[in-house]
């Protein structure tokens, strides 16, 4: 199978769900301009329009509320904003009207509207450009919140979302932009709200999404050589969150580590603590979680390899739940500096 | 009868048939079955009528918390938003929304919400659509005086005239939101009409106790929206005259004076339009109505409430 990169998967998913159905449109700031969110819409507008593919003002609530109002007549908007922290203007139409269209009219009415939104990270993106934000909307009740790790889910969740019925918050981790892997050509959906296992193992299990899935396939290769078998599952949806399938994995291991791209409380990762405690009692060590720490992002050079664990800390935290030592650790000597995804990102952001 | 005179009753009627669902709302709120907040449009008839009448059945309506008036000048089953109002499974919404939440899309009502200024660019959306769909209808949106203080009003608005949507936005100013008067809301001597004439899209002003001035206004404006002149704005003058929420009086809080009300009361819309119709048949067409009336308070009553196993079916 050909390999492709993650832009160009959402890129392709939405050629596929424009070409399928006249329906779909897709709008936001800078989505026909050169760039192209990060060539993720290029050549949409060429192709389809600019009836369907349209810039926007710089006015969050209100096109999240136009967007969810073409959506009641059948229209099935994929909305765009380059930072998850921009959308953050648009809470009053997303929580109040977007996820309780539905229940409020009694299941009359759906709103079938996807909202892709692009996390930060790195290179100086601070406080308000790399938030995640996945806990707070997976905590409203109506949305769905889908966030691929990788190529081939990108493409097959995004073409699922925006044929759903409801309303989608879709997140791309910027990081992941650039990585490559096998797609096919052709259509193909993965079901939202169901986690994927990406990795077989005994002896502990360790959960986590989006960007951190790369960092955890990392130690849990080293792991391996150090003796500890681990199951990796990549959640991909953390709303509906597939925790049987977590559940199941975790009566196997009986350990649990959730690993979490947020910041620690009220995390997606404490849910997932806290719903298998509740089924489990009997683990061989406590279930723990390792996200960021309360604070937010850090914008310096000189914060952000502290601030952010990768794959170096998933291995210290897995061998001290085994009681092992961390000493003379394969360090995972980075070939590029630690706030960019690769040598091909240059920035600015 | 001639054809002008014949509207002229039709929007007596439908006018007086609110008034009277309004008032049996109020008369039986403290039987304590309708346990929702509910927010009454007497004394506002007018432009729920006025405009409402001069749409097309296809065209689309959204509206806002205070909307018995809307959704029943545009068609909206009575019986569905009494049922609704009691919290049954036969209401438009399965009981599920309350007063504040009314739909009925067969009448063209998509649908109200209970936050100030959020259906609005929802409205627009639905304008969007309309004209993606090449479609002939419009889409009509209701909202306060306190709504045009919100910024998405201004973005909603702004989007419509960039993209020319077939959209006709109401705003009804009552002068108050919910106990706040104009005066420390907004700055003295503001026009809300000729400020939002500055965002680029067409302004009106109308009477909104006056139902004639409101359908014939709204009927050449919506000729302009349906040959593609663009979004419009009205402004339209009225009062309410009870409590914020609820059904009784509160002249006695003090926010607002007794001359103040009595000057809004001797221009009451139905009274109005009755002196103009010199119809004889008020008392037939209030006993019919009161009848009707009655009847969906009844259906409301005996239905039964949602279940959980609805509710969470809906949601899942």
């Amino acid at each position: 199978m050909r390999e492709i990169s993650f832009a160009r998967a959402i890129n392709e998913a939405m050629f596929s769900a424009m070409k399928t159905s006249k329906e779909v449109i897709t709008f936001g700031l800078g989505v026909p301009d050169p760039k192209g969110v990060f060539s993720t819409t290029t050549g949409l507008q060429e192709k389809f329009g600019s009836e369907r593919v349209f810039d926007t003002p710089t006015s969050e609530n209100a096109m999240t509320g136009i967007g969810i109002g073409a959506s009641l007549l059948g229209t099935r908007p994929v909305m765009v904003h380059q930072r998850v922290d921009f959308f953050l203007l648009a809470m009053d139409q997303i929580i109040n009207n977007a996820s309780k269209w539905k229940i409020m009219f009694g299941g009359t009415s759906s709103v079938p509207i996807t909202i892709r939104l692009i996390v930060g990270h790195g290179w100086g993106q601070g406080p308000t450009h790399s938030q995640n934000l996945h806990s707070i909307f997976s905590h409203i009740p109506g949305l769905k919140v889908v966030m691929p790790s990788n190529p081939y889910d990108a493409k097959g969740l995004l073409l699922e979302s925006i044929f759903d019925d409801d309303p989608t918050i879709f997140l791309e981790h910027r990081w992941l932009h650039g990585q490559v892997g096998k797609v096919p050509v052709e259509e193909y959906r993965v079901p939202v709200g169901e986690a994927k296992v990406i990795k077989k193992g005994s002896d502990i299990t360790i959960t986590s999404l989006s960007y951190m899935t790369v960092e955890s396939m990392h130690a849990v290769k080293e792991l391996e050589k150090l003796g500890i078998s681990c199951e990796l599952i990549d959640i991909r949806t953390t709303s509906p969150l597939d925790i049987k399938r977590i559940i199941r994995s975790v009566n196997k291991t009986k350990r649990l580590l959730a690993i979490d791209s947020s910041v620690k409380s009220f995390s997606v990762s404490s849910e997932i603590v806290a719903s298998v405690s509740m089924e489990i009692s009997k683990l061989k060590s406590p279930p723990n979680r390792l996200a960021l720490d309360d604070l937010s992002s850090p914008t310096s050079f000189g914060l952000t390899d502290k601030y952010y664990p990768g794959a170096l800390e998933i291995t210290k935290t897995v061998l001290k739940m085994f009681g092992k030592k961390t000493k003379s650790l394969n360090n995972f000597k980075k070939i590029h500096p630690h706030d960019v995804p690769g040598d091909w990102f240059k920035g600015p952001f | 009868m001639n054809k002008s005179r014949n509207n002229s009753l039709e929007l007596f009627k439908s006018m007086l048939r609110i008034r009277m669902v309004e008032e049996s709302i109020a008369e039986k709120y403290s039987e304590g079955k309708m346990r929702c907040p509910t927010h009454l449009s007497i004394g506002q008839e007018a432009i729920a009528t006025g405009v409402c009448s001069a749409l097309e059945k296809k065209d689309l309506v959204l509206s806002t918390h205070r909307a018995h008036a809307h959704y029943l000048a545009k068609g909206g089953s009575l019986k569905s938003m009494i049922a609704e109002i009691y919290g049954k499974v036969t209401g438009c919404s399965l009981g599920m929304g309350g007063s504040m939440h009314l739909i009925d899309k067969r009448a063209g009502f998509m649908g109200s919400t209970a936050i100030v200024g959020n259906t609005i660019p929802v409205a627009v959306g639905l304008a969007l659509s309309i004209k993606l769909k090449r479609r002939k209808n419009i889409s009509c949106v209701f909202f306060g005086d306190g709504a045009v203080e919100e910024g998405v009003f201004y973005e909603a608005v702004n989007f419509a005239v960039v993209k020319k949507l077939p959209i006709l936005f109401v705003c009804e100013n009552n002068l108050y939101s919910v106990y706040s008067g104009l005066e420390v809301r907004q700055p003295e001597n503001r026009k809300i009409y000729k400020m939002v004439r500055a965002l680029g899209i067409d302004t009106h002003k109308g009477d909104g106790n006056d139902v004639e001035e409101v359908f014939s206004l709204t009927k050449l404006i919506r000729e302009k929206i349906v040959n593609n002149a663009g979004p419009q704005f009205i402004e339209l003058d009225t009062y309410r005259w009870r409590e914020h929420c609820g059904p009784n009086y509160d002249n006695d809080l003090g926010y607002r004076t007794e001359e103040e009300f009595m000057s809004w009361k001797k221009r009451d819309p139905i009274e109005t339009q009755r002196k103009r119709i010199k119809s004889n048949e008020y008392f037939n067409l209030a006993e019919s109505f009161a009848h009707e009336i009655e009847e969906a308070h009844k259906f409301a009553d005996k239905s039964k409430y949602p279940s959980y196993k609805q509710f969470r079916s809906i949601q899942s």
